[in-house]
C-alpha cells in the first residue's frame, strides 16, 4: 500500500465535497455505523467509513477514482443510522458528482447505465426501459445483460417497445443540455445573484 | 474619600489584549481616585501585599480591582483589604477579563471598555458604606438525598464524624445502582458483599434516619437552617411491625409484576421484597400490580402476615426536618435504548441490557446466576456486547460518553467466560476508554486471557433469523463490514441524570447543565460544592462517574458538610435588603415576588408594612426591583449605587 | 367522508414494469373516491442517475414535473413510487435553499409560483383515508393471507425528508394489510436494501440483497411478499430466478399493495392485474382459502363452545332462583353465601377467618 502524504491534503477538494453536499465531515468519528449497515459495501473498493476518512484526509484521488461512490446505491441507511447526523448518503453522491465532472469513472458500468438512463430521458422525456437497456448494451458492450429475464417479462406486454415521448421533450433535453453548458455551475449562478442583487440595490437608491 | 485603583495584568490573560498602564493611567483621573497603579497578578502573595502597603501608604479608604470575575476573587481581595483595616464592603471589583480580554482583541476597543468598568467601579464605591454580618446559629444535621454508594459515603463519613444524618431514598431500598451489580471492576469482586455491610451500617448507625421509599417534597431556608419536607410514600405495610420474613411476598397471588430491582429479568410479586439484603428488609406493595388495589379483591397478604403489618389504606405522610446542609447524591438512569429501532427496540427478547446481564449473572438474580437466553431459557455460546448504546450519540441527544460503559462491559465478557466456559464474547467499541488506576491492563486481560474478541466499531442493526440474532456490525480496522450470528446480545446501555433531577433542582436552588446533571461550584476547585451555600454534590448526579469516583467525592461532600457544620454560628450576609418604612405603603408586591419568603407583612400603628426576615432573605434583590416606592433597598446595591454606574457608564 | 381531489405523478415504470401497480392504483383511487388529475405531459424525475449526476439538474427535472401541475392548477401530488417521491420531495426541500433554486431556475427557465406538496400513494390512504374506511371497503378479505410488508429503502428514508412513520420499524403499510383481513407477520427486514437499480450495472447485486429480504420473508412463513416500489418489485419478482440461481431457493409472489387492495374491494380481475406478476400469486391465494376455511371452523367451534357455557350459566342461575324462591325471604342471603364460598376458592385459599 502507498504512503499517505498527510500534508498533502488537498482542502480545495474537502470543501468542495462540504459545498456540493453542505454536510461537514470532520463531524465523522469513524464509528464505522455507514460501513456496518450499507447493502452495498460488498462491492466496494474502499467501504464507506473509509471514504469518509479519505474525504477528511483531503485524498482527492483516491476518493475520485474509487468505484465505492459510483456504487452507491443511495438507500440512506448510513444517513439514518449516522450518530452525528451526517447525510453520508449525500456525502457520496456529492463524490460521484465531482467525480463526473472530472470525468473520473471508477465504477464503468454504473456510470455508462447512469449515462443511457439520461440519453432515453433527454430522448423521450421520460425513461423508457427497452430504450436504456439498449443504450446500455451499446455503451457498454455487455449485450447479454438480462436477456434470460426477457422471456418472463415480454408476454406480460410490461415492456413496451416503443417510447411513450412527451409533448415537451424538447423542454426536457434543454434543461440537460443547459446542465452540460454549466449553466447551474454554483459559482456563475452566485456572480448572476449579486449582479440582480446590486442593481436591485442601484434601483432602490 | 480615598480610592486605590489596581489593574491586574493576569499575566497576559489580561495585558495581552488590554493597555494595563493605560487604563491605570486614566483612573488616577476619576473622581476620589487618590491612588492608581497596574500590577502583574493582584492575587498572588505580592500583589495582596501591594494593596495591603498602598493602603498604608496613600491611607486609603476604598479599593477597586480590575482583574478577573468576582466568582473567583471577591473573597480573596475582600480579605486582603480587610488586613489593611479596611471594611471589607469598600472594595469593588471591575472584570476586565471575562467581560474584556477574552472576548476582543482589539487593544485600543478593549483599553477603552476596561477604563469604564473601572470608572463604573469606582463611582459605586464612592457611595459604598460599611457592612457588618451578623451571626446565627446553625442546625448541625445534614440531609443525605439518594441512598446510593456515593449517598452510603457521605452520610456514613459524617454520622462517623459525630453529625446526625437524614437519609432519603426514592426506592423501597437503598443500595442504588451498585446493589444490582453482580460483580465490580477491575478487581472483579462481589459487588453486594463491598456493599452490604455498607447498607447494614447505616440501618444500624445511632446517627442516621433512614426514610426509604420517601421524595424530597420541599426545601426552604438556607445555609445552616434548611426546613425540609420529606413525603413518605404509602408502602401499605406497617415498617415497624414489618419483620421482612417474606411471607407476603411467596403468597401474593399476583405473581407478573414488573421486577424493578431485577431491571424485569423475570417476573415479581405485587408485594415485594427487592432483594435479600435489602437495607430495610421490609416488604412494600406495588400498588399497579395489587389485586387488592385493581380489583377490589384479594388480601392474601394481610391475611398471611404474622404481625398484622399489612394496611391498605396506608396514605402518603409528610415528616418536617431542619437540617444544616444537604448532599444531593441521586445518581443517573440509563438512557431509553428503546429509541435505537435498528436495535428491535424492546421487540427481541435476546437483546438485553448491560444491567439486565448484571442481574442475569448475579447468584441472587431471578435465575440464580445462570447466564440464560430470555427466550427459550437456553445457555448461549455467542455473546455479542454492544458499546456505546446511548452513549456519544448526538443524534439522540447524548453526545457524552458515559464514562463506566467499557470497563463493565469487560467486566462482562470476563464473567462470561467464568459462567460458560464454552462461550465465545464478542466486543463491539469505538474507543476504549480506561484511564484508571488497573483499569487498562483489565481491558488486555479480557482479549489476552479470556479470548474476548474486540472489534472496533459500531453495530448497525440486529434482526432475529433461524432462532439466532444476526448482528450487523463494521470493523473499521479491517475496513470491512462484519456479521456475528450471536444468541444473546448485551447493550451497553448509556447512562443520564436520574429522572426529575431538574425538578429537584429547582427546589434546592440549584443549576444543572443541559442534561440535568448537577452544576459544581467550579469545574476544578469546587467539586462538590454548588453555588447554593450549604448544598454539596455526590456521585452521578454531578455527572458519570464509577464507583470509586463516586465513593471518592461522597467522603468529599461529607468533609465538606462537616467542615460547614462543625461550626457553631455562621455569618450572614449582610447584602440584604431592608425596608424603609416611611416610605412603603404596604402593597404587599414585594412579598409576592420573594422567592424566599424572607419578607412578610407587620402592622406599625394601624399600617401594614413589608419587613425583611434577615436570615432567610438571600439579597437576590428582586424586591428591591419590583417596589414601586423604592423603599425596599438592597445593602451594597442600592438604586443610588447602581444609578451611579450608570451614570459613569452613560456620561456622554 | 368527502373526496379527495389530487394531483398524480404515475412516473415512468407506471407504463411498463409496474403497469400493475398503475392500475390498481387507479383503480383502489377510484372505490375510495380519491380523484386522481394526472400532471400533463409530465416528464421523468430523473431518478438515482439524475441525483447522481447532479442535485441541480435532479431538481430541476422534478421542477418542471411541478410547473406542469402549476399550469393546471395541481399544488399537492401523489405517486405511487417511492423513488420519484424522494426524488421530488428532495428538490422541493432544497429549492428552499435562494441560491440552489436559482441553480434549478437556471436550468429550467420556469420559476415556480405555488406551494407544492408531494406524498406517496401509501401514505395518503393511511393518512387520510384511514385504516377504518379501507376495512369498512373490504368484501373479499384476506383472511388466511400471510403476508410480509417490504417498504424498501426510501418509503420511509431519509427520514428528515420523508416524515412518514418510524424510519426502522414503519407499521403503516402493516396496519393497511391487517384492515384488508390479512394476517401480518413480523419482518425484520422491512426497510432492507434490496439493491435498487444496481442490479443492472452488477450481477451479484440482486442474488444477494434480495435473496436475502426473499429469504428471510420465506422463513418467517409467509406466503407473499408485499411492495409499494416498483423498483423493488421488479429486483424480488422478475429477478427471483436470478436469486434462486443464487443458491436462495424460495418461491414467493410478490404484489404491490394496491393489487391486494383491488382483491379485497372485490374490484375485477383487469384491475388486480395480478396476471402481470412473474411469479403466479393463485398458489398463495388457495392456501388463504383454505386457512380461511379452517379458521373459521375453529371460530365457528369456539362460538359454539361459548355459547354452551352461557347456556349452561344461564340454566345454573335458573335453578338458583327457583331455590331461593322456595327458600323464601332467607334466599337472598343464601345467594351471597354462596358467592362468598366461590370467590374464597378463586382467591386461591385462605378461607375466611
Amino acid at each position: 500500500m502507498e504512503t499517505v502524504c498527510l500534508n498533502r491534503s488537498d482542502d480545495a477538494f474537502v470543501k468542495a465535497v462540504e459545498d456540493e453536499s453542505g454536510q461537514r465531515v470532520s463531524r465523522c468519528y469513524q464509528c464505522g455505523n455507514c460501513t456496518a449497515g450499507c447493502p452495498m459495501s460488498f462491492t466496494f473498493d474502499y467501504s464507506v467509513s473509509r471514504i469518509m476518512r479519505l474525504i477528511q484526509a483531503g485524498q482527492k484521488e483516491q476518493v475520485l477514482s474509487s468505484g465505492a461512490v459510483w456504487l452507491c446505491a443511495g438507500c440512506e441507511t448510513c444517513t439514518q443510522r449516522c450518530p452525528n447526523e451526517i447525510n453520508v448518503a449525500g456525502v457520496m453522491d456529492a463524490c460521484r458528482h465531482i467525480a463526473g465532472r472530472e470525468r473520473k469513472f471508477g465504477a464503468r458500468a454504473v456510470s455508462a447505465f447512469f449515462k443511457a438512463f439520461m440519453d432515453s430521458v433527454r430522448f423521450n422525456g421520460r425513461s423508457h426501459e427497452v430504450g436504456t437497456m439498449a443504450l446500455y448494451m451499446l455503451y457498454t458492450g455487455r449485450v447479454w445483460t438480462d436477456v434470460e429475464l426477457a422471456p418472463k417479462i415480454l408476454p406480460k406486454g410490461k415492456m413496451p417497445l416503443l417510447p411513450h415521448r412527451i409533448a415537451g421533450r424538447r423542454e426536457v433535453a434543454e434543461i440537460i443540455s443547459r446542465f452540460k453548458q454549466g449553466l447551474s455551475d454554483p459559482d456563475l449562478v452566485r456572480a448572476g445573484l449579486d449582479a440582480q442583487g446590486k442593481s436591485a440595490k442601484e434601483a432602490v437608491s | 474619600m480615598k480610592i486605590g485603583v489596581f489593574i491586574c495584568h493576569c499575566g497576559s490573560n489580561i495585558a495581552g489584549t488590554v493597555d494595563c498602564a493605560a487604563v491605570a493611567e486614566r483612573a488616577s483621573t476619576y473622581p476620589d481616585v487618590v491612588y492608581a497603579t497596574d500590577i502583574m497578578y493582584a492575587c498572588a502573595e505580592p500583589g495582596q501585599d501591594a494593596i495591603i502597603a498602598a493602603i498604608k501608604k496613600h491611607g486609603l479608604t476604598g479599593v477597586v480591582v480590575a482583574s478577573c470575575t468576582p466568582r473567583m476573587h471577591e473573597p480573596t481581595f475582600r480579605k486582603a483589604v480587610e488586613r489593611a483595616g479596611v471594611n471589607r464592603y469598600m472594595f469593588e471589583m471591575a472584570n476586565i477579563r471575562e467581560h474584556v480580554s477574552w472576548i476582543g482583541k482589539d487593544i485600543e476597543a478593549n483599553t477603552n471598555k476596561a477604563a469604564e468598568l473601572v470608572r463604573m467601579a469606582a463611582a459605586k464605591l464612592r457611595l459604598d458604606r460599611e457592612l457588618k454580618p451578623k451571626s446565627f446559629p446553625v442546625t448541625k444535621r445534614l440531609l443525605v438525598i439518594g441512598g446510593g454508594v456515593a449517598g452510603i459515603q457521605a452520610a456514613l463519613d459524617a454520622a462517623d464524624a459525630g453529625l446526625e444524618v437524614v437519609m432519603v431514598e426514592k426506592q423501597p431500598t437503598i443500595g442504588g445502582k451498585m446493589a444490582k451489580l453482580d460483580k465490580t471492576f477491575p478487581t472483579v469482586d462481589c459487588s453486594s458483599c463491598i456493599l452490604g455491610p455498607r447498607m447494614v451500617d447505616v440501618a444500624q448507625h445511632p446517627n442516621i434516619t433512614l426514610y426509604a421509599y420517601a421524595e424530597l417534597e420541599e426545601v426552604s431556608g438556607y445555609v445552616g437552617n434548611f426546613d425540609v419536607k420529606i413525603r413518605k410514600k404509602a408502602t401499605y405495610v406497617d415498617w415497624d411491625k414489618c419483620t421482612g420474613c417474606g411471607l407476603c411476598t411467596e403468597k401474593c397471588p399476583s405473581k407478573k409484576s414488573y421486577d424493578r430491582f431485577n431491571e424485569g429479568v423475570g417476573p415479581t410479586t405485587a408485594i415485594i421484597i427487592p432483594f435479600p439484603q435489602a437495607i430495610p428488609k421490609k416488604a412494600s406493595i406495588e400498588r399497579e400490580y395489587c389485586r387488592q388495589f385493581n380489583k377490589g379483591k384479594c388480601g392474601v397478604c394481610a391475611k398471611v402476615c404474622p404481625t398484622g403489618a399489612v394496611n391498605y389504606e396506608m396514605q402518603d405522610e409528610t415528616v418536617e426536618v431542619k437540617v444544616g446542609g444537604i448532599v444531593a447524591a441521586t445518581g443517573y438512569d440509563l438512557v431509553d435504548w428503546k429509541v435505537y429501532s435498528e436495535y428491535g427496540g424492546g421487540r427481541y427478547p435476546d437483546v438485553v441490557t448491560s444491567l439486565q446481564y448484571e442481574r442475569m449473572l448475579s447468584a441472587s438474580g431471578p435465575t440464580g446466576g445462570h447466564v440464560k437466553r430470555p427466550s427459550d431459557g437456553t445457555e448461549p455460546v455467542n455473546v455479542v456486547f454492544v458499546q456505546c448504546v446511548g452513549s456519544r450519540d448526538p443524534s439522540i441527544g447524548r453526545p457524552y460518553c458515559s464514562g463506566f460503559c467499557c470497563m463493565y462491559t469487560a467486566k462482562q465478557a470476563i464473567l462470561t467466560k467464568d459462567h460458560i466456559p464454552g462461550s465465545q464474547s464478542y466486543v463491539f467499541y469505538m474507543d476504549i476508554r480506561s484511564p484508571g488506576k488497573g483499569y487498562d491492563e483489565f481491558t488486555r486481560r479480557v482479549q489476552e486471557e479470556y479470548g474476548a474478541r474486540y472489534v472496533r466499531g459500531r453495530v448497525s442493526m440486529i434482526y432475529p433469523k433461524g432462532g439466532k440474532l444476526m448482528v450487523r456490525g463494521a470493523d473499521t480496522l479491517m475496513g470491512t463490514q462484519v456479521e456475528v450470528e450471536a444468541d444473546l446480545v448485551v447493550l451497553a446501555v448509556g447512562a443520564e441524570a436520574s429522572a426529575n433531577s431538574s425538578a429537584l433542582a429547582e427546589k434546592l436552588r440549584i443549576s444543572y447543565d443541559g442534561y440535568g446533571f448537577f452544576m459544581e461550584g467550579h469545574p476544578k476547585l469546587k467539586p462538590v460544592e454548588t453555588n447554593t451555600a450549604g448544598v454539596f454534590l455526590a456521585g452521578s448526579c454531578q455527572g458519570l462517574k464509577d464507583i470509586p469516583s463516586s465513593v471518592a467525592q461522597g467522603s468529599a461532600a461529607a468533609a465538606k458538610a462537616l467542615g460547614l457544620l462543625s461550626r457553631d454560628m455562621l455569618d450572614s450576609d449582610p447584602q440584604i435588603a431592608s425596608v424603609s418604612v416611611n416610605r412603603c405603603v404596604g402593597c404587599r408586591k414585594c412579598i409576592e415576588v420573594c422567592p424566599f419568603k424572607a419578607i412578610q407583612e407587620v402592622d406599625m400603628r394601624g399600617q401594614p408594612k413589608a419587613e425583611v426576615i434577615e436570615t432567610v432573605c438571600q439579597g437576590c434583590g428582586l424586591c428591591n426591583a419590583t417596589c414601586p416606592q423604592g423603599a425596599i433597598q438592597l445593602s451594597h446595591f442600592t438604586d443610588n449605587q447602581i444609578l451611579a454606574e450608570v451614570e459613569a457608564l452613560c456620561r456622554f | 367522508m368527502s373526496s379527495i381531489n389530487v394531483g398524480y405523478f404515475p412516473g415512468c415504470s407506471g407504463l411498463g414494469t409496474s403497469m400493475e401497480y398503475e392500475r390498481s392504483t387507479r383503480a383502489v383511487c377510484r372505490e375510495l373516491g380519491i380523484g386522481l388529475r394526472e400532471i400533463p405531459d409530465w416528464n421523468c424525475c430523473g431518478s438515482t442517475p439524475a441525483h447522481s449526476t447532479d442535485s441541480a439538474l435532479s431538481a430541476a427535472l422534478a421542477s418542471r414535473v411541478f410547473a406542469q401541475g402549476e399550469n393546471a392548477g395541481i399544488g399537492d401530488v401523489i405517486t405511487p413510487c417511492p423513488s420519484c417521491l424522494k426524488n421530488l420531495r428532495v428538490a422541493l426541500e432544497h429549492m428552499e435553499d435562494p441560491l440552489f433554486s436559482a441553480r434549478v431556475e437556471a436550468l429550467t427557465e420556469r420559476p415556480l409560483k405555488m406551494q407544492h406538496s408531494i406524498r406517496s400513494v401509501l401514505q395518503v390512504m393511511v393518512e387520510d383515508v384511514g385504516t377504518e374506511r379501507i376495512r369498512g371497503r373490504v368484501r373479499r378479505s384476506l383472511k388466511g393471507l400471510k403476508v410480509v410488508p417490504y417498504y424498501g429503502c426510501l418509503m420511509t428514508r431519509p427520514e428528515k425528508v420523508m416524515r412518514f412513520d418510524d424510519p426502522e420499524n414503519p407499521v403503516a403499510l402493516d396496519r393497511l394489510l391487517e384492515a384488508l383481513g390479512a394476517e401480518v407477520l413480523p419482518f425484520p427486514l422491512k426497510t432492507d436494501c434490496c439493491g435498487g437499480s444496481f442490479s443492472i450495472p452488477s450481477r451479484k447485486v440482486t442474488p444477494r440483497l434480495a435473496g436475502r429480504i426473499l429469504d428471510m420473508a420465506g422463513e418467517v412463513g409467509a406466503d407473499l411478499v408485499v411492495v409499494a416500489c416498483p423498483l423493488c418489485q421488479m429486483n424480488l419478482d422478475l429477478r427471483q430466478g436470478q436469486i434462486r440461481a443464487g443458491g436462495i431457493d424460495r418461491v414467493l409472489p410478490v404484489p404491490y399493495f394496491t393489487q391486494l387492495m383491488a382483491r379485497a374491494f372485490a374490484l375485477p380481475e383487469a384491475d388486480a392485474a395480478f396476471n402481470k406478476l412473474v411469479e403466479d400469486i393463485e398458489p398463495a391465494f388457495a392456501c388463504m382459502q383454505r386457512r380461511a376455511a379452517d379458521i373459521e371452523a375453529e371460530e365457528r367451534k369456539a362460538a359454539a363452545a361459548e355459547a354452551e357455557k352461557a347456556r349452561l350459566a344461564a340454566e345454573r342461575a335458573a335453578k338458583a332462583a327457583e331455590k331461593a324462591k322456595d327458600a323464601g325471604p332467607d334466599g337472598a342471603g343464601a345467594k351471597s353465601a354462596g358467592a362468598k364460598k366461590t370467590k374464597g376458592k378463586a382467591d386461591a385459599g385462605g378461607g375466611d377467618v
